[in-house]
């Protein structure tokens, strides 16, 4: 029976998240194309003859930025501005009092909108295949589920950092400054603009402590099929999460203690 | 056009967005970190594209550092006044409040373009002007006045030209209404900007040129600062300028006859 509850809130949720979603396709799908700054990259790399001094082929680094492409497009978290709205706006009061955490309504509009997103990244992937029929391959099927996988880790890591940084809001109002610091790190050391095998070595040397390789560069190597730590890997990502979790359920329980509705 | 009427109204624009923005002063701490970080993280990534090569597209490093420079001038530009003015656009016209705009006494595109100023782009604009100076240094460039004049020149017009791009975009929310994401895509394409527009292939080389005239927004002013360009690439940059700036502007009044008001 409760079982059963849960999956119907959760069914629920989804549900009128997807059409909510869905209202706002072109938004999606403009979102979808900002992302293809691997592509631009890609072509300094190869056109330069760079990939030559990190010993990875043209076509395995043309695959790798693709996956970077994809694992950046349904790894893409903004719960912070959605919360820092919802908060000044004062709609957080009745989420509140609502018996679900509010990050849940949040989490399945994220949810959503991957399954929105998808079919437009899927027109991205052909187009660069016409323009690249040479790096055209199948992942086999251990491969594209462990990538998904860890994509989907990658995505609640981030997920969980910037609900975290959501929280702030409790404190601060204006958190989304905030997130833009944070994301200045995760654009340049995430793997997205180049891949982290190119780094020098006084930055390799503690940069796989961090989360942020397993944020992009991990899945997308494994997606690709260049060479990668895979037990690592995962390991490091599960262990982040187990990190970030309990801090999050602080903040969250210590927040909302500190709360008072805008105007009282 | 009486122009001591609009400098007065620009005063006042002024010092309201100044007092209001001046109410989160950690948030400006944080946006003058984050503007900082970005920097970092652009001559690093720059610094991956050296590691192994001389030159990326004809260009060396110093030479390169340049156009990081004039990026993020351009940058600190764009988070000044168009980031916060032009994608209110949408708001003006979802929310219908667009008719409060039309109604004063004063040209609307002055007014949208101009009503807010953040403060926290005035740092960035410093550091691309540090740069610019210490590329002066290391580049062994002689400066006089006529020097300064063409340079001050070609980056007057590379800020036209970007304003008229972003206007231009936001011009068609009036039709189009939900596109809070359409400058998402602009920001994401002129992101190329910080690199040598050689560097790319011919194909891509020729989309920014014509389509998003990149060339001439960072990589002809560039070309100014190391001397290297020829008269005839300035005429053109000074060409191009005005075709943009006047189309926009005619795009916007021809949009305008469009407007329906919110819900009618």
């Amino acid at each position: 029976m409760r079982s059963n509850l849960i999956n119907h809130k959760i069914f629920t949720l989804l549900k009128v998240q997807y059409s909510n979603m869905l209202e706002y396709r072109v938004e999606i799908a403009l979102w979808a194309i900002s992302g293809i700054i691997p592509f631009f990259m890609l072509n300094i790399w190869t056109n330069n003859n760079l990939n030559e001094s990190i010993n990875i082929s043209e076509v395995m680094l043309s695959r790798y930025f693709l996956s970077a492409f994809f694992v950046r497009q349904f790894s893409v978290v903004w719960v912070a501005f959605s919360f820092e709205e919802d908060s000044l706006m004062g709609k957080v009061s009745p989420y509140l009092i609502q018996p679900l955490n509010p990050f849940f309504r949040y989490f399945a509009q994220h949810i959503a909108e991957q399954i929105t997103r998808f079919p437009f990244a899927i027109i991205i992937a052909f187009f660069f295949f016409i323009f690249n029929p040479e790096s055209l391959w199948i992942p086999n099927f251990d491969i594209l589920f462990l990538s998904i996988l860890s994509t989907f880790l990658s995505f609640l890591i981030q997920f969980l950092i910037q609900s975290i940084i959501a929280c702030l809001c409790f404190w601060t109002e204006k958190a989304s400054s905030i997130e833009r610091l944070l994301f200045i790190p995760t654009l340049f050391l995430s793997g997205l603009l180049a891949p982290v095998i190119s780094f020098p070595n006084y930055v390799k040397s503690w940069i796989y402590l961090t989360p942020f390789p397993y944020l992009i560069d991990f899945p997308a190597n494994l997606l690709s099929g260049n060479e990668t730590n895979i037990s690592g890997g995962f390991g490091m990502q599960i262990l982040w999460l187990l990190l970030l979790f309990p801090f999050f359920k602080k903040i969250w329980s210590e927040g909302t203690k500190k709360y008072t509705a805008m105007g009282s | 056009m009486n122009l001591r009427k609009y400098i007065k109204v620009y005063a006042k624009f002024l010092h309201t967005s100044l007092a209001s923005e001046l109410e989160y002063k950690t948030n400006i701490l944080i946006d003058l970190v984050t503007a900082i970080l970005s920097l970092i993280g652009s001559i690093f990534l720059l610094s991956i594209f050296f590691q192994n090569s001389n030159t990326i597209g004809g260009w060396n490093f110093e030479q390169a550092l340049i156009i990081q420079g004039i990026y993020t001038l351009l940058n600190g530009v764009t988070n000044t006044w168009f980031n916060p003015n032009l994608t209110e656009i949408v708001k003006y016209i979802r929310e219908g409040t667009l008719d409060f705009v039309l109604l004063k006494p004063i040209d609307s595109q002055f007014f949208i373009s101009l009503k807010r100023i953040s403060p926290s782009g005035f740092l960035e604009i410093m550091l691309g002007i540090g740069i610019l100076l210490y590329c002066f240094k290391i580049n062994q460039i002689y400066l006089n006045l006529s020097f300064l004049v063409l340079c001050f020149i070609t980056i007057i017009c590379s800020i036209s030209i970007l304003y008229s791009l972003w206007f231009f975009i936001s011009t068609t929310t009036i039709w189009f209404v939900k596109t809070w994401n359409a400058t998402e895509v602009l920001r994401s394409f002129l992101y190329v900007g910080r690199f040598p527009l050689n560097s790319f292939s011919f194909s891509l080389r020729l989309f920014f040129s014509i389509f998003i005239p990149i060339a001439f927004i960072t990589t002809i002013p560039s070309e100014v600062f190391l001397g290297l360009t020829q008269l005839w690439k300035i005429l053109l940059e000074v060409i191009v300028t005005s075709v943009f700036v006047f189309t926009s502007r005619k795009f916007w009044l021809f949009a305008l006859k469009f407007y329906t008001s919110a819900s009618s």
